[in-house]
């Protein structure tokens, strides 16, 4: 789960990590009384989406005085940003962050994040903070500074000592920079983070070590376990689609195609969307209706399936395995009949009890088109979502 | 022979008394798998199936004599499942529960590391020797006793591979689903290993996914260390860019783990990958016939 950065900044002041600070606002005339608040002549206006890129695109500003934070605000709030990480229809701006703006000495970069294929969790740091951290990686892997930190042994000072002499920080420096990382270890595991990355950490014209922008993501494995994290959550920066989907416990991702996909397993539903397209078809999405697929269940993903104007056929590839086909064909003849399907359906049944869900397909009456061979009944939703003749 | 389980493997269930493992102690004892007892804490005592139920794993092993555990233990405490099965020293510990906080998995991998038992999961279906146990949830129907070795990620896929042999006539030695879950325990690297020195192992099928960098490592130990035919299906050609974490994640990944990129480095390894997920019994007839083996050998019943 992502937050936005106002919250993710007022963790960190929780977590005792010193940070640029500011307040949230909705509206410009809470964004002016907020800079009024903060006190100063310098600020920055900056857009709350879950997304990066953002100066770019126009959602960061800098105001000089409380009219410039109100044309500033004016300007960002209720604008739709697009920017690399939103994708191309972009995000609306509900909420933006008044800061005051800071005298910059150097942008560095740190993070900390759990390392698959190690199995650790890994620091990484640079000098060379700001938005072309990326750049860096690729072209000067060297100036990227990593530790692996041992889940059971836990971060130790040797670590931080490693990264302050490589980013060159000495002194009071390095005290401030050891401070920040045990306070960012300490919150990554006390709130199950998946990432907490400062880009930039900064240093200031006055010598104070502060992040000025910070990305926390969280496990959602582990937010049952995190009432305050949970509601933190903006349904506004959720695909409404999927907010839906996941009140059904279907697990959905819109895509831009016309073949409506319903399968069972992530591993399936990737191989389904697959052979879609090796056939010269375009799947309008992923979707996965887990294990156990009740009838209800089933509407709920049609009903899904149908909301995207884009889809001209239904294709339906389910593997039975504690799932019983016969018990799944029921559902699906239900579910037919009661959302009355204006496109074309075909459905692949194979394993457990195929032979009756078969039967009980050919005896709905319905326009279902049943094949259990994976390869013919995806070359059929194919040419039936060109407008091909039902088979 | 097969690899990790057969039809000795002593197996407790924890969380027998839920209605999922329940459910699948009554289709595991129905595939003759040898389940010799059950654990939920504060049950012990009770009876379930005509099964002892226990109230940790360590009384449950001094009363039966164990080896295998099986995990349908919520989230919330599945973790501590594990470690308990862990440090009760069974041999074999199959968690099929999906949703483990991915930092207390962190945790678990460590504690397992040096140790005797082998993870296999979470967040999988489990294992199977045909004929002889399954240990999870696979469906025993749609499987064959044989000569293929089957690894998976994915829990269907591991279906749709097993059906597609059993169809062409092919059948498994041992079936492993490793799960879905970054954080696991048993990877490929450590099934195609067990399957290389398994004599009754005599080719392999290996079904990936996008993520991670597990595939192209068992495909380079494939191609330095097999003598073993195998061939393999990555599922995700067309996925959509995985949901960004951060500057961070690019970083790491380097820009690997996509289908391509997958699929490049394990044909570089001179391993066959199926196009579509219908050709992967043929992509493993294809290994067998290149690697210059009579495939009627994988046919065989006598094994």
């Amino acid at each position: 789960m992502k937050i936005h950065e106002h919250q993710a900044l007022a963790l960190l002041q929780e977590a005792g990590v010193p940070n640029a600070g500011g307040q949230v606002a909705f509206t410009v005339e809470q964004a002016v009384q907020a800079a009024r608040e903060l006190g100063g002549e310098r600020f920055v206006v900056k857009a709350q989406i879950h997304a990066g890129g953002r100066g770019k695109a126009g959602g960061v500003k800098l105001a000089e005085g409380l009219s410039g934070v109100e044309q500033a605000a004016g300007e960002i709030l209720g604008k739709t940003l697009v920017t690399p990480q939103t994708g191309p229809s972009g995000k609306v701006v509900h909420r933006v962050l008044v800061a005051p703006a800071l005298s910059i000495a150097h942008e560095y970069y740190l993070s900390i994040l759990t390392d698959n294929e190690t199995g650790c969790t890994l620091l990484m740091a640079s000098t060379q903070g700001g938005t072309e951290i990326e750049e860096v990686a690729k072209n000067n892997p060297d100036k990227i500074l990593r530790q692996q930190v041992d889940a059971v042994a836990g971060l130790r000072g040797y670590h931080i000592t490693n990264l302050a002499a490589g980013l060159g920080l000495e002194g009071e420096a390095a005290r401030d920079f050891a401070a920040v990382v045990r306070g960012l270890y300490r919150l990554f595991w006390d709130k199950d983070c998946s990432l907490i990355e400062l880009n930039p950490l900064v240093r200031t014209q006055e010598g104070r070590l502060l992040a000025l922008d910070v990305k926390m993501n969280f496990d959602d494995n582990a937010l049952f376990r995190h009432k305050d994290i949970a509601a933190l959550r903006d349904p506004q920066e959720e695909d409404a689609r999927e907010v839906e989907a996941a009140q059904h416990k279907l697990s959905y991702i819109p895509l831009e195609g016309s073949i409506g996909c319903m399968v069972n397993g992530a591993g399936l539903a990737m191989a389904t969307m697959d052979i879609i397209e090796a056939f010269g078809g375009q799947p309008a999405n992923f979707l996965d209706v887990g294990g156990g697929a009740s009838a209800e269940k089933v509407a709920a993903a049609f009903r899904l399936l149908l909301a995207d104007k884009n889809v001209r056929c239904i294709f339906v590839n389910i593997f039975g395995g504690i799932m019983r086909c016969d018990v799944l064909a029921e559902g699906i003849v239900q579910a037919a009949k009661e959302v009355s399907l204006p496109v074309p359906l075909v459905v692949r049944l194979r394993g457990t009890n195929w032979e009756r869900g078969a039967e009980i397909l050919a005896q709905s009456g319905l326009a279902i088109t049943y094949e259990p061979d994976l390869a013919k009944s995806a070359h059929l939703a194919v040419s039936l979502a060109k407008g091909g003749v039902q088979a | 022979m097969s690899i990790f389980v057969n039809r000795d493997t002593r197996v407790l269930v924890q969380g027998i008394t839920g209605s999922q493992g329940l459910f699948h102690t009554e289709k595991m004892l129905e595939y003759g798998t040898r389940v010799v007892g059950g654990v939920t804490p504060g049950k012990g005592g009770q009876a379930v199936l005509g099964l002892p139920v226990f109230d940790t794993v360590e009384q449950a092993v001094r009363a039966t004599g164990a080896n295998a555990s099986v995990i349908y233990v919520p989230p919330a405490h599945a973790a501590d499942s594990i470690l308990e099965a862990a440090q009760a020293g069974l041999d074999t510990v199959v968690c099929i529960t999906e949703g483990i906080p991915i930092l207390e998995m962190l945790r678990v991998r460590r504690f397992l590391q040096g140790g005797k038992t082998r993870l296999i999961g979470p967040n999988c279906p489990g294992i199977i020797t045909p004929g002889e146990t399954k240990l999870g949830i696979l469906p025993g129907d749609i499987c064959k006793p044989g000569r293929v070795g089957v690894v998976s990620r994915s829990g269907t896929l591991t279906y749709e591979a097993v059906d597609q042999l059993t169809a062409l006539g092919i059948g498994q030695s041992t079936a492993v689903g490793i799960g879905g879950d970054p954080i696991r325990g048993t990877g490929f690297l450590e099934v195609l290993e067990a399957f290389e020195k398994d004599e009754q192992t005599l080719a392999v099928l290996l079904i990936g996914e996008i993520g991670g960098q597990g595939e192209e490592q068992a495909a380079r130990y494939a191609r330095d260390c097999m003598t073993k035919p195998l061939a393999a299906f990555i599922a995700g050609r067309c996925a959509p860019p995985g949901r960004r974490m951060g500057h961070a994640g690019a970083i790491i990944s380097g820009g690997q783990g996509d289908a391509k990129s997958k699929i490049e480095a394990i044909r570089s390894c001179g391993i066959p990958v199926a196009d579509t997920l219908d050709l992967v019994g043929e992509a493993l007839l294809q290994a067998v016939r290149a690697a210059g083996m009579d495939e009627a050998l994988l046919r065989r019943q006598d094994c």
